[in-house]
């Protein structure tokens, strides 16, 4: 388990001062102004060494997407974009970083906008995060008033603003070109990649968009030296990573832990246990619902980072571990993200704005079991003609945990139809 | 299919909302004031009892000098601007699975039997409406429902009937975990962040 000394967020819970002087007495805003002087390329090295790969579901090498910027400005100016649209379900761990430990993002806003060569960053958080919002907003202005960013930000001589916008419900804002649109003013839709956002990104100029948690960690891997972050872990998953544990355990909770945990003893240790006892775990979605479920035996023994759930047709996504004990519907469970993705799709693109809609329609019937054994092959034919044809990867999302379902759950599925079909007869 | 609703009364921002709305602008680079429609459509239903009117609509374009059409764009495509009126008590229930596996249902059924509003209605009195909405963020606290501006935590049928009483009776409960837990640590107490660290 992770000492307590390697963990960053050491206000997860909110038990102490989350304002400008309870962050300094945990070391947050301490001599900023030398990681600053590591310079640009100093500090994008070292995030590199470090091996933090995004923390907003992709997985993508943070010091590699910093260094995507240019170096020289063709007299536009470069953007940080921080990713605070939280809205993927199981996730809930960027919401505790913002009302908690706000000075942690600012702190990381900085570092890695001076990194960019950004004048500014907009931190994008959803809208139904009032009081994070809130709580942004004061150590935002906590933060000028110190002169922590703002002019000659931190004593460093480079100057530095930081603005939060408000989302207000929509789930598509969290991909980063849908985002980008909306800062601008209008409908979340994706645009198409290339031009990527570092050459043309929020109002045309170089942006780079990364996720909370990606950002608010970067301060203390300077901090503390790259060699010791890139220690945690395994290599190429290294460091620590907030795991929000939801659904059938004892204690639903979020807990910071080292990457490559067991998932078992992620879920044992902090979590209180599966509901009932291990032996009755039916199945997790282990990152987030844009991620296959596992069934338990691939639980028993899988760990928590990118490569091994990968290696087990899944993925690590947010590390939002969603837990289903054996009394749940399965079918049900992954009906309810299908509506999801269908109210979530943004219309731009035809097979997925029609076909989330056909799959949940599927999906409710399979539940009842009004349907034919032949249409679970046809549901997946659907989805293999959604995922990768649409701009962005909201398709994909809506297509995998159907796809999950069916590979691991076939049989509960065919025997519902059967039943039903038994019950109609009788 | 008109989506906006026309009142026939004007709307404009009090003096107040003025100077906001001006902060707001001034957080874009210049010439990029579209970028404030949504936090100034925030700030309209705001002041009008939480929902948009086309008035509304209309004020906040003619604010920005950008087309009606690019408002309503924008107040159509997201989910938390009201384009009718609303309750006092604006009750946003989350159905997405990880609330759903630990109990969203009996909080639909609470809504339905004690105040006999299903999804997108409004009681009688004008006191609570109901909306089931997607997930809100808060998983590991599940089931939730936000009440206007709060997130209402770790709810059951019981604890929900509770704060429901309670704003009945003109009592704001407080927001959060209905039940005894701190924020999102696990219940019981955390499991870390035992030792004593500095500024513990």
């Amino acid at each position: 388990m992770l000492k307590d000394q390697d963990r960053i967020f050491t206000n997860l819970y909110g038990i102490h001062d989350w304002k400008l002087a309870g962050a300094k007495s945990r070391g947050v805003w301490d001599n900023t102004k030398a990681l600053i002087e590591m310079g640009q390329d100093g500090i994008i090295d070292a995030m590199k060494e470090s091996g933090l790969r995004g923390r907003g579901g992709a997985g993508f090498p943070t010091g590699l997407k910093w260094s995507f910027m240019p170096k020289e400005s063709d007299g536009r100016p470069s953007y940080l974009v921080v990713n605070a649209d939280e809205s993927e379900p199981g996730t809930c761990k960027d919401r505790e970083i913002m009302r908690f430990d706000p000075h942690r993002l600012l702190e990381g806003c900085l570092v890695a906008g001076f990194a960019m060569r950004a004048v500014a960053a907009y931190i994008y958080i959803r809208g139904e995060f009032v009081q994070e919002a809130i709580n942004l907003e004061i150590a935002i202005q906590e933060a000028y008033d110190d002169g922590l960013i703002g002019k000659n930000a931190s004593g460093s001589g480079y100057d530095f603003d930081i603005y939060l916008h408000r989302g207000a419900g929509a789930y598509i804002c969290g991909e980063e070109t849908a985002l980008i649109e909306s800062l601008e003013g209008n409908k979340g839709q994706p645009r198409l990649k290339p031009p990527f956002p570092a050459n043309v990104g929020v109002w045309g100029c170089p942006s780079t968009v990364n996720n909370v948690e990606s950002i608010a960690v970067a301060p203390e891997i300077l901090r503390r030296g790259e060699g010791w972050f890139s220690g945690l872990g395994r290599p190429n998953n290294t460091g620590t990573k907030l795991f929000c544990i939801s659904g059938h355990v004892n204690k639903p909770c979020n807990v910071e832990e080292e990457m490559g945990i067991p998932l078992k003893e992620l879920i044992e240790k902090h979590a209180g246990g599966v509901r009932g006892g291990w032996d009755n775990l039916l199945a997790i979605i282990p990152g987030g619902s844009s991620v296959p479920l596992l069934p338990k035996s691939i639980c028993d023994d899988i760990l928590m980072d990118f490569d091994s759930l990968r290696d087990a047709q899944s993925g690590l996504g947010t590390a939002a571990v969603i837990v289903m004990d054996k009394s749940t519907d399965v079918i049900r469970a992954i009906e309810r993200l299908s509506h999801f993705y269908k109210h979530e799709s943004c219309g731009q693109c035809t097979p997925c704005r029609e076909g989330t809609g056909w799959m949940w329609r599927v999906m409710q019937r399979l539940v009842s079991g009004d349907a034919e054994v032949e249409e679970i092959d046809m549901l997946i034919n659907v989805s293999k003609r959604i995922e990768g044809h649409t701009i962005c990867a909201l398709g994909d999302a809506a297509a995998w945990p159907i796809q999950g379902l069916v590979r691991h759950f076939r049989p509960v599925i065919e025997e519902r139809i059967k039943s039903r079909k038994a019950s109609k007869a009788a | 299919m008109s989506q906006v609703i026309e009142t026939g009364k004007a709307f404009e921002f009090t003096a107040e909302n003025v100077e906001k709305a001006k902060k707001f602008i001034a957080r874009y680079p210049e010439g990029r004031q579209q970028s404030a429609v949504m936090p100034l459509l925030d700030l309209a239903q705001r002041q009008n009892e939480n929902w948009l009117s086309k008035e509304a609509l209309e004020y906040v374009g003619t604010f920005l000098d950008v087309p009606y059409m690019r408002v309503l764009e924008v107040a159509t495509f997201y989910t938390m601007y009201n384009l009718k009126p609303v309750g006092k008590y604006f009750l946003q229930l989350c159905r997405t699975t990880p609330c759903w596996l630990r109990g969203s249902d009996d909080l639909e059924a609470v809504c339905k039997n004690k105040l006999g509003i299903t999804n997108g209605e409004t009681t009688e009195d004008g006191m609570f409406s109901l909306l089931e909405v997607e997930c809100l963020g808060a998983c590991v606290n599940a089931p939730i429902v936000q009440i206007n501006d709060d997130f209402y935590e770790d709810l059951n049928a019981e604890n929900f009937e509770a704060v429901l009483d309670k704003l009945a009776s003109g009592d704001v409960p407080p927001k959060g975990p209905q039940i005894d837990r701190v924020n999102s640590a696990p219940e019981g107490g955390p499991t870390t962040l035992l030792e004593k660290t500095e500024g513990a």
